[in-house]
């Protein structure tokens, strides 16, 4: 056991340190694809929501692509067909050498894409559990359509997408780990180095396990507050 | 760059690996799905010592990546084989195989059983007190009332861990298991041609969900033959 | 401190932009070179989260030598071909063997290590009896390479062998034993170290240095390495800087700066402080 703290000591010659600036970077990583994912999301929810065929479908196939292959695939495939997808970019733009995609860039995207998927069908629910008296109401009253989205319609729909969004967002948390297999060191990766050169691989998979553990309920506990203030004056059905 | 006679050469060899693929999936979740169920019970009566246990196993399934899980089971627990021998249980963890079903199991058991809590929950009172108005005892009760309809509740919810277990199994191939994902990887390296490679993984286990997503679908319908659908 | 601090807002500014890699015909100012950082002690990652061993040094000194400026990366084994292809980065030193097989996608510097490979077991096990030797067999000598495979056969009969995936070792334990043992693919070497340890697997087969390093651990206190080498072949001229077929100008850079850490001992000192042998390529 003193082997175990001695390891993972934030002193010299341990790991603490290491692992804590990986876990950092977890986080990062999450926030950011989170954030992509909500983008993405948001455009595949309203193209599902269109009545016209093509958006409706082309949001309807992201969301079974993205939902149905494995995103350890994705990840993959991302990684390897980002870099020939943007040197054919660059090479329009007159680029002659090759462009790479940074393995953080990567990640960022990956999530990005994965996630958008899953919080696309969590926006198309909320929108269609606001009160369509709202709209009518909205428009009764003569105010802009952007006006009335942006003042209405999305405050409401956010209290009915936040208990999905926290779902989500645990999702994309442990699925950062997976961006270890494209050699960004976050949490999951240190932990296999870790492993790897120390040959203790319980004790720092055991510590990675504790802080992904520690990131989620901290980070649950904030969409819980969310939750609870996006339905203050509100009285439960 | 698309290259169609490529896709026909590797997709032969990408399907040797879906009988382990649909092995692992069909295992860990039929395994995953009875632990769920027992799970999901034993929180239905309120005793502490049993709830407390259980409500801390499936926040730690929950609150960690499979990844690490998978990791943790098989190099973490792969260092205490004298302990393990000891209790008669090294056979199981020697195995990648069984190192991996277990991982694959307590991880589809964890979010399963907050499903089906849920669903069990949703059983209105009042048909309980009915059947037992009527003299069913309380496992009739479970069985005749309680768990059909529970069940047939759950399904939505339930498909959408099942696929998340197929996608799951991608992660054997990190404890040395063959799988879809294992072999594309070895194609790979042999061919070095990544893009392609994926796709055609990618192509295989849509199927597999595709029909899984179906069949679960077609399921409800049958079992709520009365509900129109919008 | 101050420096750390700057170093650190560079590289984070870094994983955000985009990188521009060397282009093909010009003399490239800066290169990216990639190696695995799990192969010690070859290449492994350190606690501070540094990339060190034999390559790293090396691959400094042939920059240093270059007059180029290197940013060295760490990249999965089996990912560090494709990623080449797809220009990630522009050079591999990870104890790659300069094999056939890798010849017709991608292209090899000179070797600038010559190490074989062998199996590693336990002391008690039939394989492990034998102990280690300094004997050596050269694959391009069918014969004799036969001879040696089959003595080592009955010893390994229905044993599981443990090997890096995507690497030469595998092509040999495929060609030579795959009708004798169960092979598992492992992504690292670290990976098949530790399951040989927890006794998952009856034996390793991996670089001899790489297994000498392993085997030195105290948790490895009753394996040996066993039996004899084996180069050439199936492994190549040896161990070389992997890159794009297109990069000629960076292969006569890289060619020109090993044969002169070769002639002046830079790398038999690099090695022997590294991996205790000499490993420096004999012409």
């Amino acid at each position: 056991m003193t082997d175990a703290l001695h390891i993972l000591s934030l002193g010299k010659g341990g790991w603490g340190g290491a692992l804590l600036l990986a876990a950092g970077v977890t986080f990062a990583l999450s926030i950011l694809g989170f954030l992509l994912g909500a983008f993405f999301g948001a455009v595949a929810a309203s193209g599902g929501l269109s009545p016209r065929a093509v958006p409706s479908w082309l949001a309807k196939a992201y969301g079974t692509v993205f939902r149905g292959v494995p995103d350890l695939l994705t990840i993959y495939l991302l990684y390897y067909g980002g870099s020939i997808a943007l040197t054919e970019i660059g090479k329009l733009f007159g680029s002659a050498g090759f462009v790479g995609l940074p393995t953080f860039a990567t990640g960022v995207l990956a999530i990005g894409i994965i996630s958008g998927a899953y919080q696309a069908e969590v926006y198309r629910g909320a929108y269609l559990a606001v009160d369509p008296g709202q709209f009518e109401a909205c428009k009764a009253l003569g105010v802009a359509r952007f006006h009335s989205l942006r003042l209405v319609i999305i405050p409401q729909l956010m209290r009915h997408a936040l208990p999905g969004l926290g779902n989500v967002w645990q999702l994309v948390l442990k699925d950062s780990a997976l961006i270890s297999v494209i050699g960004l060191v976050e949490l999951m990766r240190q932990s296999q180095i870790g492993a790897g050169s120390m040959r203790e691989p319980f004790v720092f998979y055991l510590a990675a396990a504790a802080l992904y553990f520690l990131i989620a309920a901290v980070t649950g506990s904030v969409f819980r507050y969310g939750e609870t203030r996006a339905w203050r004056g509100m009285v439960h059905a | 760059m698309i290259d169609l006679h490529f896709f026909v050469e590797i997709i032969p060899t990408l399907l040797s690996g879906l009988p382990l693929t649909l092995q692992l999936a069909g295992l860990s979740i039929a395994i995953g799905f009875a632990l769920a169920l027992l799970l999901a019970l034993a929180q239905q009566g309120n005793h502490r010592m049993l709830v407390w246990p259980i409500r801390a196993f499936v926040a730690v399934f929950r609150g960690t990546p499979l990844l690490v899980q998978i990791f943790l089971i098989y190099y973490g627990l792969g260092q205490f084989r004298p302990t393990l021998q000891a209790v008669g249980l090294w056979w199981l963890f020697r195995e990648p195989y069984w190192c991996a079903i277990i991982a694959l199991s307590l991880n589809t058991a964890a979010y399963g059983s907050e499903i089906l809590r849920g669903a069990i929950q949703g059983v209105p009172r009042g048909l309980v007190e009915a059947a037992s108005a009527f003299g069913m005892t309380r496992i009739q009760t479970l069985r005749l009332v309680v768990l059909p309809l529970a069940l047939r509740q759950a399904i939505p919810s339930y498909s959408n861990e099942i696929i998340l277990m197929v996608k799951g199994t991608s992660l054997a191939s990190i404890v040395t298991l063959m799988e879809v994902t294992g072999i594309a990887q070895g194609l790979i390296s042999q061919t070095y041609r990544a893009v392609e490679v994926f796709v055609a993984a990618g192509a295989i286990y849509l199927t597999i969900n595709f029909t899984i997503i179906s069949a679960l679908n077609a399921l409800e319908t049958w079992l709520t033959p009365y509900r129109v659908r919008a | 401190m101050k420096f750390n601090r700057l170093a650190a807002v560079a590289a984070a500014l870094s994983m955000f932009g985009f990188m521009h890699t060397a282009l093909a015909e010009d003399a490239p100012k800066a290169i990216t070179i990639a190696t695995e950082g799990a192969y010690a002690p070859w290449n492994f990652t350190n606690a501070d989260g540094k990339l060190d061993g034999l390559e790293i040094d090396l691959a400094n000194n042939l920059c240093e030598r270059m007059k180029v400026k290197c940013t060295i990366i760490a990249q999965d084994w089996d990912g560090l071909i494709p990623a080449l292809k797809v220009g990630k980065f522009d050079v591999i030193m990870a104890g790659m063997f300069i094999t056939p097989k890798r010849l017709e996608t991608i292209d090899f510097t000179q070797p600038y290590a010559i190490d074989p490979g062998g199996f590693a077991a336990a002391k008690d096990s039939d394989l492990g009896k034998l102990g280690a030797s300094t004997e050596k067999f050269k694959m391009d000598d069918e014969a004799a390479t036969k001879a040696a495979i089959d003595k080592l056969k009955p010893l390994l009969k229905g044993k599981v062998v443990g090997v890096q995936a995507a690497t030469a070792m595998l092509e040999f334990v495929k060609k030579y034993f795959g009708d004798t043992v169960e092979i598992r693919e492992y992504k690292t070497t670290e990976q098949h170290d530790l399951d040989l340890a927890a006794g998952r697997i009856d034996a390793i087969f991996a670089q001899k240095t790489a297994l000498a390093a392993t085997l030195a651990k105290p948790e490895f206190a009753n394996f040996t390495v066993a039996g004899p080498g084996f180069v050439g072949g199936l492994f190549g001229a040896g161990t070389g800087a992997g890159l794009r077929k297109e990069d000629t100008k960076l292969k006569q850079m890289l060619n020109d700066a090993i044969s002169a850490a070769i002639a002046d001992g830079t790398i038999k000192s690099i090695s022997e402080k590294w991996v205790k042998t000499d490993v420096t390529p004999v012409k």
